[in-house]
């Protein structure tokens, strides 16, 4: 009891990095309206900023819960903004376009408004969650979906702008948006990028779950769409390097793999396997 | 202190009457130097562009007659030129500079190369000394003006050339033209134009091909580029990112199923073509597949259009900035028009000082240091101490001279005969000197 009069500063940075993120949201629906000179101006020191408090506040809560890996919920839905906003710094570092974050920061925000809300001390404990290997198949699940987020981002936006190109007209608010190919090429390294994290983190949680539950694990519906849409993945990889599919059926494709990642990810809530929470 | 400008622009006169005026630019120096020494001239400057002729003066009391300085330049009758000319004075002559400066008088608004000439004619008038302080922080004004509004309108942003539209939309579709490859087909003036845009812009190799193989070959050589045989023209067709094309064909020479194969050689890389042909060249359905984008001579038309629709929008915006500048810049003006009657005043007391410390000194013997120190902060003291309500009061003045308050006014001219101002002006060297670095200064602030 006397613990929950303290502010948990694990909290405390999370809503300084929440409130940051929001200059992000707000952005993105500025972005639409087209006036976005005063807001372009702060949103990269502002974003930077919040990834910075972000990661002090996942730092400090896994520092002081002891756990190596995130436990509740909240603290993945944490963690995986905490990954997308990192990607997006990356994706800003290497083609100086702001423009996944129409989308991007939306989710991020989001995601980590609702771990800011949802978030509370870790009051359980698994020897599973203290294994190292535990945090590998999280971590690299989690930079997957990144991956396949900006991918399923960078098509819808290649969509917008060839529509704009092939319609032949160019008014309006989204005038700005980056070219063409810089859009597939983001889509595509992003996939490839995300693909072995995917892999790899699939099979660190196979073995984990191998070892922990036995062959049962593979009958859990978190573990059949995570499979799902590994192969989805797998396919719009394939198509996009074998015969260069890009616009349309990519983004179908990226569409598909989003959404089996969604579902994937939402299965947390119905899983045996993945609820740490006590029985 | 008043600035008067005259000159002939595109939309006043036609090419005939320009180039009759238009100045050349190893005459320039010699036309500024002749306009600078009429005595009706304190500083003047002359724009000469293939647009327009326009000559700035600044006169102190009286108008100067810039009408008889380009009757006698170019000993043309007065009936010739008349009805061509325009003349602006006071604010409306400052706004006019700063409209030219900005791009908002020229032919294609927003074009860039107005300020550059604007520059040009300035160190023209420097180097031949016909510019000092006053003109000089005006023209820094007008360039300071076009800087914002390049930067806070996007008067100049849009392409307004159907090659730059092709560059544009290159750009939209590839990112960087960097390694793009280029194909001319057909072999016209039209496509030679956008493929040299395309080329400053970074894309890479050239293939033209022909009809008339003679032709390509000719073209190609401009561009090092490589001639096609007319007969190979699908081959090389799905290596190139974007086509030109602008042959006399009168049916399509790239149609729906040309495309679709190019699509399959290239693994669906998109690809840009540009049909300045009329007829067309490339079938409209061509468009139709994903990652192929057909643009013809009414589609390029038709951004310009809207471009230069949004240019005009953007220069009512660039019209409100000017209407700002110019305001500010008459406010400093007028704080200016006051800096003589101090410094003057200044320069009065101080020589009172100088003469009554000189009589004093005699009936006080030897001083040492200390002493002399002592006499000098003294009398500075009061002087500063006087002098300092006065002052601030002058500066006062001239703000509220702007409002157009009567009582300024006076309070200027009063002080200026209290202290017998206006005859102590002439004979003092220092002062002028002194006051054309507080000038500089006041109006670089």
């Amino acid at each position: 009891m006397f613990a929950c009069a303290l502010v948990y500063m694990p909290h405390l940075w999370m809503r300084v990095a929440v409130g940051l993120y929001g200059l992000g949201l707000l952005y993105a629906l500025v972005a639409l309206s087209g006036k976005r000179e005063v807001l372009a101006r702060i949103i990269l020191p502002a974003l930077g900023l919040g990834a910075i408090f972000h990661f002090v506040a996942l730092a400090e809560a896994y520092v002081s819960s002891g756990e190596l890996a995130p436990v509740t919920i909240s603290q993945s839905e944490s963690l995986l903004a905490f990954v997308l906003i990192a990607c997006f710094f990356g994706v800003y570092w290497r083609y100086k376009t702001t423009s996944p974050g129409i989308l991007v920061f939306p989710l991020v925000f989001l995601l980590s408004l609702s771990a800011a809300i949802g978030q509370e001390p870790p009051q359980f404990d698994s020897p599973l969650l203290r294994s190292g290997w535990i945090l590998f198949h999280i971590t690299l699940i989690l930079a997957g979906y990144a991956a396949l987020f900006f991918s399923f981002v960078s098509s819808l936006i290649y969509l917008v702008q060839e529509q704009r190109l092939k319609s032949k007209h160019f008014d309006g608010v989204l005038s700005h948006l980056p070219a063409l190919e810089v859009m597939d090429d983001i889509g595509f390294r992003s996939l490839l990028f995300g693909f072995p994290f995917m892999t790899l983190g699939l099979i660190a949680g196979s073995v984990i779950a191998q070892a922990s539950y036995g062959p049962t694990y593979f009958r859990d519906p978190k573990i059949l769409l995570s499979i799902l849409m590994w192969a989805v993945y797998m396919v719009l990889l394939f198509s996009r390097w074998s015969a260069g599919w890009r616009g349309r059926r990519a983004a179908l494709l990226s569409t598909v793999a989003f959404i089996a990642a969604t579902l994937a990810w939402t299965a947390n809530y119905f899983s045996s396997v993945h609820r740490y929470v006590a029985q | 202190m008043k600035y008067c400008l005259i000159g002939i622009n595109h939309k006043t006169a036609p090419v005939e009457v320009r180039e009759r005026l238009a100045i050349s630019e190893s005459r320039l120096p010699e036309a500024v130097r002749s306009l600078a020494s009429r005595p009706d001239v304190e500083e003047g400057i002359i724009f000469s562009t293939c647009n327009r002729v326009e000559v700035l003066a600044r006169s102190v009391d009286i108008v100067p007659d810039l009408r008889g300085f380009l009757y006698g330049h170019f000993q043309m009758e007065s009936s010739a030129l008349d009805s061509h000319l325009y003349e602006y004075s006071g604010p409306d002559a400052i706004r006019h500079l700063f409209r030219v400066a900005s791009s908002l008088d020229s032919m294609i608004v927003g074009e860039p190369q107005i300020l550059g000439q604007v520059k040009e004619a300035y160190a023209v008038a420097r180097s031949v000394g016909a510019v000092h302080s006053h003109m000089d922080a005006l023209l820094s004004r007008a360039f300071a003006v076009a800087k914002r509004v390049r930067t806070e309108t996007s008067v100049g942003s849009s392409a307004v050339s159907v090659a730059s539209v092709a560059v544009d939309l290159a750009k939209k579709i590839f990112g960087s033209l960097q390694g793009k490859q280029v194909y001319l087909v057909g072999a016209g003036k039209m496509s030679e134009i956008a493929a040299r845009h395309l080329i400053a812009h970074g894309a890479g190799a050239i293939f033209v091909a022909n009809r008339t193989h003679e032709r390509a070959v000719e073209l190609a050589k401009k561009f090092n580029g490589d001639a096609i045989r007319f007969e190979q023209l699908y081959d090389m067709a799905s290596e190139a990112d974007i086509v030109i094309t602008s042959t006399g064909a009168p049916h399509h020479i790239f149609r729906r199923e040309h495309g679709e194969m190019f699509l399959q050689r290239r693994r669906n890389r998109p690809m840009f073509f540009i049909d300045i042909a009329v007829p067309r060249d490339v079938d409209p359905a061509v468009n139709e597949l994903d990652g192929i984008f057909v643009y013809d001579i009414d589609d390029l038309q038709s951004v310009v259009t809207s471009h230069v629709a949004d240019r005009q929008r953007e220069a009512s915006r660039a019209e409100e900035i000017i209407n700002f500048e110019v305001q500010r810049f008459l406010e400093r003006l007028d704080t200016l028009d006051v800096v003589p009657t101090i410094v003057s005043l200044q320069d009065h007391v101080e020589t009172i000082r100088q003469a009554e410390i000189d009589k004093v000194r005699g009936r006080l013997g030897a001083l040492s240091p200390e002493q002399e120190l002592a006499v000098e902060s003294l009398t500075k003291g009061i002087v500063n101490k006087i002098l300092h309500t006065p002052i601030t009061t002058l500066k006062g003045a001239a703000k509220d001279a702007r409002q157009k308050d009567p009582e300024a006014t006076t309070i200027i001219e009063l002080v200026r005969k209290l202290f017998n101002l206006n005859s102590s002006r002439a004979n003092l060297p220092r002062a002028a000197k002194q006051k054309t670095d507080v000038e500089k200064a006041s109006l670089k602030s």
